[in-house]
């Protein structure tokens, strides 16, 4: 009779398994409509530091298109735009791209464009750079980020385009050099990327209306 | 044997039994989250929750749970269990959630969690498992956050604090702490403390 208590362990497994899913299961369809609700407002929020003295219409959030990977922005996971409009204008478009050359994996990037291809924020959305030494491209950390305001594709010119020690115009951070090359060169192709796609980018329809409008 | 009182439990438990300090279980989050405060708070929270219920579960099924497969049952339960609390911190704390990011799904690898289960809730009534659920839980998440405490202090001078290795200096710290003030209260009292071995062997 050696097959029985293999049965009954076999038995004992499956419901404890049965039990456990009903649990995680239950636990979802009690948290669900919370989590996305915070994303939603964790996103507008972290939207924001890219919008700064914009004047917009609000529901920045629905006009999200994504763009799936490969595609000419930096990072090779898909990359995520959303654009601002103030009445039917566009005013602006906010990227959410990686950087892929960090230091420690990815960082994450909000780059927000105004129609003129002027840089209006940039906010590190996640990263795992260095605590004390890359970490300071965090707007919380440090203003580094606020360097690239106000800056575009022709200011400075390509060549400048770098940090200060490789010959370019912006300032890297004390002990680390890698995390600011990633990211300059993040913002530099996202810059280009919209000044070659521009009508396309406003032109795309947002996610979740299918393809039923052009 | 006798009977440990609730206070013997809780002595064992943030003590002469602490699962960072003495049974060296769980380094993985206690070295990785460590480095504020409010981090080893919210980390040393899940994992008492996760512990007390895991070990009320354990001790609840320890009847129909056959020695040969205890160990997946275990991990069942406690995978389920951290996928709640992930689900419930994205919830109710998202901000804490983001700030300890992977360390809540990674409580499942926490081997205090297993051993705690293993060693006694599979061997004792669930009323007292929950209790060394909680003690043990809570001797873990005090320990995180003095961590986290003294690391986010020092940092503020010491920049190498914050760091990976600020994390092993921390700890190690805290051991030699615990080991001069255990070895001043033997020499004090004679050899009236219990002894490690005499605890794990019980």
């Amino acid at each position: 009779m050696a097959d029985t208590p293999v049965l009954k362990s076999g038995i004992t497994l499956a419901v404890i398994a049965a039990i456990c899913t009903a649990l995680v299961a239950s636990t979802y369809q009690l948290t669900h409509e919370r989590i996305a609700a915070n994303e939603q407002a964790w996103l507008e929020q972290s939207l924001q530091p890219a919008l700064s003295g914009l004047f917009f219409d609000s529901g920045v959030s629905e006009s999200r298109v994504t763009i799936p990977a490969p595609h000419a922005l930096p990072g090779s996971e898909d990359a995520v735009i959303y654009r601002v409009y103030s009445g039917d204008t566009p005013v602006a478009a906010l990227f959410v791209v990686s950087a892929r050359d960090g230091y420690a994996g990815a960082i994450r990037l909000l780059i927000g464009v105004d129609i003129d291809g002027v840089v209006t924020g940039v906010h590190v959305l996640s990263h795992r750079e260095t605590p004390g030494l890359g970490d300071r491209i965090e707007s919380t950390k440090s203003d580094w980020v606020k360097q690239f305001d106000g800056r575009s594709l022709t200011d400075p010119q390509a060549s400048g385009w770098k940090i200060r020690r490789d010959g370019g115009e912006f300032d890297q951070l004390t002990g680390a050099s890698v995390t600011p090359r990633a990211i300059i060169k993040a913002i530099r192709e996202t810059l280009g990327y919209f000044d070659a796609n521009r009508a396309a980018v406003f032109a795309a329809p947002p996610d979740g209306q299918d393809e039923t409008s052009e | 044997m006798t009977t440990p009182t609730l206070i013997d439990r809780f002595k064992t438990g943030l003590w002469y039994e602490n699962p960072g300090l003495v049974q060296l279980l769980g380094l993985c989050p206690l070295l990785a989250v460590t480095s504020t405060f409010v981090n080893g708070l919210g980390l040393g929270l899940a994992t008492l929750s996760v512990l007390v219920v895991s070990n009320a579960l354990v001790s609840l099924t320890r009847r129909w749970i056959r020695r040969e497969i205890r160990i997946p049952i275990y991990v069942l339960i406690i995978a389920s269990l951290v996928t709640c609390t992930e689900l419930i911190f994205k919830a109710w704390f998202p901000a804490l959630d983001r700030s300890l990011g992977i360390f809540i799904p990674l409580i499942v690898t926490n081997c205090a969690i297993v051993a705690r289960a293993e060693i006694f809730a599979s061997r004792n009534p669930v009323g007292t498992s929950i209790i060394d659920g909680l003690v043990m839980g809570t001797g873990f998440a005090l320990l995180l956050m003095a961590i986290g405490a003294f690391r986010e202090l020092v940092a503020m001078g010491w920049l190498l604090a914050i760091l990976p290795p600020g994390a092993f200096f921390s700890l190690a710290l805290a051991i030699a702490v615990k080991n001069v003030i255990d070895e001043r209260r033997r020499e004090r009292k004679g050899d009236g403390l219990p002894h490690r071995s005499r605890l794990l062997n019980r």
